[in-house]
């Protein structure tokens, strides 16, 4: 994809210029840890009740028309075919249930998904989410099932992890940039710090920066606290039209902006090593469909697989120059009463990465927030916010940029 | 220069064994795929020949896995990177022989076939793998 495809992509949505493509009416989170006992599908059960009992005037059996179900992976719980599944374990047979995959953006494409289906007129009202069930497996396991997202001949086969990816761009950012292991260390402390005040989050202690330096190494440069956690997890939000919003809720989300792209399945083939296109396209489309500049985001859930994976990302949302991600981090302004706090929830490093939940997850947080019910973690006057999901080292991204009406 | 051979992964895999690095070029447009591919992602055409490349190449970036899926936890740790070849092409693989202290971006490395063949549930292909130069 060249710059004029971007180009030609971003014409084609900039007539929508911050008008509401969806609204979100509710939304539900299971408790992000390690659920001994629970499968996927009644994790997802937790989440969707919660949805449910935020929308007293949403009747589930009459209005959801329809759900997408970000899950990436069936060796997990030797379950495959996971959306008619969890269609089924939440009350909501028989409407069309179709789950996305694009690894841990999974639920993102989910989002996405549920958004051409309520555009296309289909389906007025969707549930959209993701969960994934993970932590009953070993750490070799859930390594070689994660490693799945990148490329099978040419990195898994030459033992190249998950992490060992995160960790090339990593090397490559420090030598080009002078990005530093302790800026790394500094995304971790901040974000177990917003965990801390997240009672749904898997980890909620704060951390601190030697210990988070102290740490054992997992692919080098990366270590132990630079990875986030492996955990159990689902999420949903509802989405509708917008002029149908207002007959479930008085205080809707509406989403103004979304964008979503492809790149090489294999990090080796990339131009750069130090930036995602595939979320700097996603970003410049929902950007654009918004009518939003990275300056009015007032709140923002971001991909932080790895710590390198949000500093990365800072610039790949333009909310600072190429190569100043590692500055933008060590300046402080990205935490919570700064200028743009980042990952409130505690991002994937704290609140937990349940691959096919994290998405929709995001999009909760961000719901919270631009509602006023984030409790002791709640950004002051938040309007406008945004989540950015990444699957694999890149080859999906999907940015969404959200409005409240206050 | 056979043009019979499929322009396949499994066949890029199997010059190894002749300890060949070979890539696929469009006969049309002249784009050369590392891997080969059956389609080229640039003109459509599926019309390629074969052509050796050269193994020898500077490292681009690195990292020591100290985690490792099964199939390699023997191995660990071990170093891994992707490797920017003489012609300007990218392939990604193990480092044999080198501690992380001595890895540096932009170190000569050159290709090494038939080693790194540990993996015992994935096909039992040739591999390649790269060594200081």
């Amino acid at each position: 994809m060249n710059l004029h495809r971007v180009l030609d992509i971003c014409r084609g949505v900039a007539g929508l210029n911050g008008k509401p493509l969806v609204s979100i009416v509710s939304a539900g989170l299971s408790k992000f840890g390690k659920n001994e006992g629970l499968y996927a599908r009644e994790l997802f059960a937790e989440a969707v009740k919660e949805a449910f009992d935020r929308c007293p005037r949403l009747d589930p059996k009459r209005d959801v028309k329809a759900m997408f179900v970000g899950h990436m992976g069936e060796s997990y719980e030797h379950q495959g075919h996971t959306a008619s599944t969890v269609a089924d374990w939440t009350g909501l047979l028989n409407i069309p249930a179709t789950r996305t995959e694009a690894a841990c953006a999974s639920s993102g494409a989910a989002l996405r998904s549920g958004i051409y289906a309520v555009l296309s007129g289909l389906a007025d009202i969707v549930l959209v989410g993701g969960v994934e069930k993970m932590t009953h497996r070993s750490t070799a396991e859930v390594t070689e099932y994660l490693a799945m997202a990148s490329d099978y001949p040419f990195e898994q086969w030459h033992g190249i992890t998950f992490p060992g990816l995160y960790a090339l761009m990593a090397t490559a950012h420090m030598h080009k940039y002078g990005t530093t292991e302790t800026q790394m260390a500094q995304v971790a402390v901040k974000n177990h710090y917003h965990g801390s005040l997240n009672p749904k989050a898997h980890m909620q202690k704060e951390i601190t920066l030697e210990k988070a330096l102290a740490s054992r190494l997992i692919a080098s440069p990366l270590k132990l606290y630079d990875c986030s956690l492996i955990t159990d997890g689902a999420s949903c939000v509802i989405i509708t039209k917008p002029e149908l919003a207002g007959k479930f809720t008085d205080q809707p989300v509406h989403i103004v902006g979304s964008g979503q792209a492809s790149d090489t399945i294999g990090l080796y083939e990339r131009k750069s090593l130090t930036s995602l296109l595939s979320a700097k396209l996603a970003a410049k489309t929902a950007y654009t469909m918004a009518a939003v500049k990275p300056e009015d985001v007032n709140v923002a859930e971001i991909h932080d697989c790895f710590t390198i994976a949000e500093i990365i990302a800072y610039e790949d949302l333009d909310f600072c120059p190429a190569g100043k991600g590692g500055k933008l981090m060590e300046s402080g302004e990205t935490k919570l009463g700064e200028r743009i706090p980042v990952n409130t929830s505690g991002g994937l490093k704290a609140k937990g990465h349940p691959v096919g939940a994290t998405g929709t997850g995001q999009a909760y947080e961000i719901y919270l927030q631009l509602t006023g019910q984030a409790d002791q973690r709640q950004v002051k006057d938040a309007k406008v916010g945004l989540t950015h999901n990444v699957g694999g080292s890149g080859a999906t991204a999907a940015v969404h940029i959200y409005r409240s009406d206050q | 220069m056979s043009t019979q051979e499929p322009f396949t992964i499994e066949q890029f895999y199997k010059y190894m064994l002749q300890g060949k690095l070979m890539a696929g070029k469009c006969t049309r447009c002249g784009k050369i795929h590392l891997p080969p591919r059956p389609l080229c992602d640039n003109c459509f055409s599926q019309e390629f020949e074969w052509i050796p490349v050269s193994g020898k190449g500077k490292l681009l970036t690195f990292s020591v896995i100290h985690v490792a899926p099964q199939q390699f936890q023997a191995m660990a740790p071990y170093a891994v990177g992707i490797i920017k070849l003489e012609n300007g092409l990218k392939i990604p693989g193990m480092i044999a022989g080198v501690t992380q202290e001595q890895l540096k971006i932009g170190m000569a490395l050159t290709i090494d076939f038939g080693t790194c063949n540990t993996t015992q549930q994935w096909p039992q292909w040739p591999r390649y793998c790269f060594k200081p130069a």
